[in-house]
């Protein structure tokens, strides 16, 4: 039986509160998400129980009780405190999926202090912009990614602390470098967790705009509500349920679904810290009975790619539900799930500064491939005109989505950016960013963003970002990004590029300027293709008229030209 | 003679791999799992591919450049001998 249960019922009976009883918290008292993850599920008998499986290239493997995370939390917890972290000081997890990323995030919750946790593939520059703008007191890193911490150290005089946790002992730690090795420190087991509130900061996660540079998205220890209820009635996570979220803490769904949802339910999870590949995926799953898979349609669609046959190999009879989030997932893709595993993924629709899911489609409930459901009980979600912010009560007609603001884990502000916070709000609603329509069964249908902001595999990509990390190279006079079309991530970043006098367009360049994006940023933000252009279409003004270059790569009407600069 | 030109295939791509994808001293071997052992991704891949494509003047359609086939050197290196024949 789905926990949901009847979701017209739910919707009629909902009151966050719920939550709030289940999880024993009172308006007012503590709450700390590094406690409800770890110590609380100890409290509730389960100390023994595996809360995490991890498993490493090679099939490395270790596996952590809910005391272990408990004990090496409070371990993470005091070594910060003893090297001077205050409550409300950044610390940022600049990881692979290791387990010390897991651990560390709650061990800085438990201090009171904010988790910035960071992407490990960023390069220098995404890196530094992040940092900065947190001013960010310690990172928390990997050997391997230390490397472009100290690229950008003279830059940081904010950042004291370089925490290393597998250091080589043969080798000299540089500035500011500090080495932990958590499982050679003695455990912590009675430790006092700092007692944070419902309004206590807790973690800052960065995301992309269509300008300026990333804004830091801040959420408090109360978004434990919604991510606790979302996780057990969308995702369905009961008890014996084996959790697989393939998502990276970097990001928010590794976050809020990775760690926070799957501890605060007592469920087992496991990580598979390794690359892509279809084999290495199924014959985990099939390897440690996974029952509830939480993936992303780049993830699905490189599946399919990878045929059928491949499923058969292996026996994927354990799985129970299977949910997919970070893009519109297409009903080629729930058809073919249905087809293969037997069952459809169930799409959810959120993003980062919602902290929680907040339309979706449920256990029980009919699934519409290609709709991203219905709103979570609670939630009020409607289209609005994109001009005047008025409802839109007709069915089928596309609108920005707007969401009703009060749900616990909304996000409290952009970091520093009150301002660009604001802008978010339209007539008392939420707007996401996103365009839509609604059935008349209320179903919602995604039609994509109302920006230039280019979803890849599911993160967003600033084209600001990239054009301004093109005009770094020297070749480059103009650039302009758009989104480009592509099967499996839905969209890849694509670069119109002028050249300065004296450099010539050729293969060598483009694979040089994709580099140098890639080192610079990410491997998300590097172009896919750059096409060299004699000039851009610019208004009048001077303004780089993206709209037109990304119609023509997708195929649409370019609309309105009365602004184009003449030629 | 083609098994010199093999390895010295080998030893380019290697390099560039540990050039382009490696930040610090990990050991790559000819035999090193690359995707799927996380040191390229599946974005990286489009450079990688780009490479070969510029380097040995050939075109891999993009059904061909999977990542089990960009899997690791000796892999990449089978890959692009397939499109020189």
């Amino acid at each position: 039986m789905a926990h949901i249960g009847s979701y017209q019922e739910r919707v009629k009976n909902f009151n966050w509160e719920i939550a709030e009883k289940e999880l024993e918290y009172q308006p007012g008292n503590v709450i700390n998400i590094g406690w409800y993850c770890s110590d609380r599920i100890c409290l509730m008998g389960k100390a023994d129980k595996p809360a995490l499986i991890w498993e490493g290239l090679g099939g490395k493997e270790k596996t952590y009780t809910y005391n272990d995370i408990r004990l090496r939390s409070n371990t993470i917890g005091q070594f910060l405190r003893d090297l001077g972290i205050k409550p409300e000081d950044r610390v940022c997890l600049f990881m692979d999926k290791i387990p010390e990323l897991y651990l560390g995030f709650l061990g800085v919750l438990k201090i009171g202090a904010i988790a910035q946790p960071l992407f490990s593939a960023f390069g220098d520059e995404s890196l530094f912009v992040r940092l900065e703008n947190a001013e960010t007191r310690a990172i928390i890193t990997q050997k391997k990614h230390a490397p472009k911490v100290r690229k950008i150290i003279d830059k940081m005089p904010f950042l004291e602390f370089i925490i290393i946790v597998d250091h080589d002992p043969a080798k000299p730690l540089g500035p500011r470098e500090v080495s932990f090795d958590l499982e050679n420190t003695p455990m912590v087991d009675q430790f006092e967790i700092h007692p944070t509130t419902a309004e206590s900061p807790s973690v800052l996660h960065y995301t992309s705009g269509t300008t300026g540079q990333p804004k830091g998205v801040k959420h408090v220890h109360y978004s434990l509500i919604s991510q606790y209820l979302t996780s057990k009635w969308v995702l369905d996570l009961h008890e014996d349920d084996i959790y697989w979220c393939t998502a990276d803490p970097g990001w928010v769904t590794g976050t809020s679904y990775g760690i926070i949802g799957a501890f605060s339910n007592g469920v087992t999870q496991c990580v598979l810290d390794s690359g892509f590949s279809a084999e290495a995926w199924y014959r985990f799953i099939e390897k440690h009975r996974v029952t509830m898979w939480y993936s992303a349609p780049t993830a699905i669609r490189s599946l399919m790619k990878a045929g059928e046959e491949v499923v058969k190999k292996f026996d994927l009879s354990c799985l129970r539900h299977l949910a997919s989030v970070g893009e519109p997932l297409n009903s080629e893709a729930v058809i073919w799930s249905e087809k293969v595993f037997g069952k459809p993924f169930y799409d959810t629709y959120w993003q980062t500064e919602t902290g929680s899911i907040m339309i979706s489609n449920y256990p029980g409930m009919k699934v519409k491939p290609g709709s991203m459901g219905k709103p979570f009980p609670g939630i009020e979600a409607i289209v609005v005109h994109p001009e005047t912010f008025e409802p839109i009560p007709e069915p089928g007609k596309v609108g920005l989505i707007a969401i009703k603001p009060g749900w616990p884990a909304m996000m409290r502000t952009y970091w520093r950016n009150e301002q660009a916070f604001q802008k978010k709000f339209k007539k008392g609603w939420y707007l996401p960013g996103d365009r839509s329509s609604i059935d008349s069964e209320g179903y919602f249908w995604f039609v994509g963003r109302d920006d230039d902001v280019i979803n890849t595999g599911g993160h967003l990509v600033s084209p600001f970002e990239v054009e301004s990390a093109l005009l770094e190279h020297p070749a480059v006079a103009e650039s302009a990004v758009v989104a480009k079309p592509d099967f499996v991530n839905m969209e890849v970043v694509k670069a119109f590029v002028t050249l300065k006098p004296g450099f010539t367009a050729s293969a060598e360049l483009d694979l040089e300027i994709m580099n140098f994006v890639r080192k610079k940023l990410s491997p998300l933000a590097m172009p896919q293709e750059i096409e060299f252009v004699a000039s851009l279409p610019k208004t009048r003004s001077g303004k780089i008229m993206r709209r037109i270059l990304k119609a023509k790569e997708w195929g649409e009407e370019i609309g309105d030209t009365s602004t184009l600069e003449d030629d | 003679m083609e098994n010199l030109l093999m390895d010295e295939m080998k030893d380019i791509v290697r390099e560039y791999v540990i050039n382009e994808y490696v930040e610090d001293d990990t050991e790559i071997t000819n035999d090193t799992p690359l995707i799927s052992g996380g040191i390229v991704d599946s974005f990286s891949m489009v450079s990688l591919k780009r490479f070969l494509e510029n380097k040995y003047k050939i075109s891999i359609p993009d059904d061909k450049a999977t990542p089990e086939a960009f899997d690791s050197v000796n892999k990449i290196v089978d890959l692009v001998n397939d499109f020189l024949k």
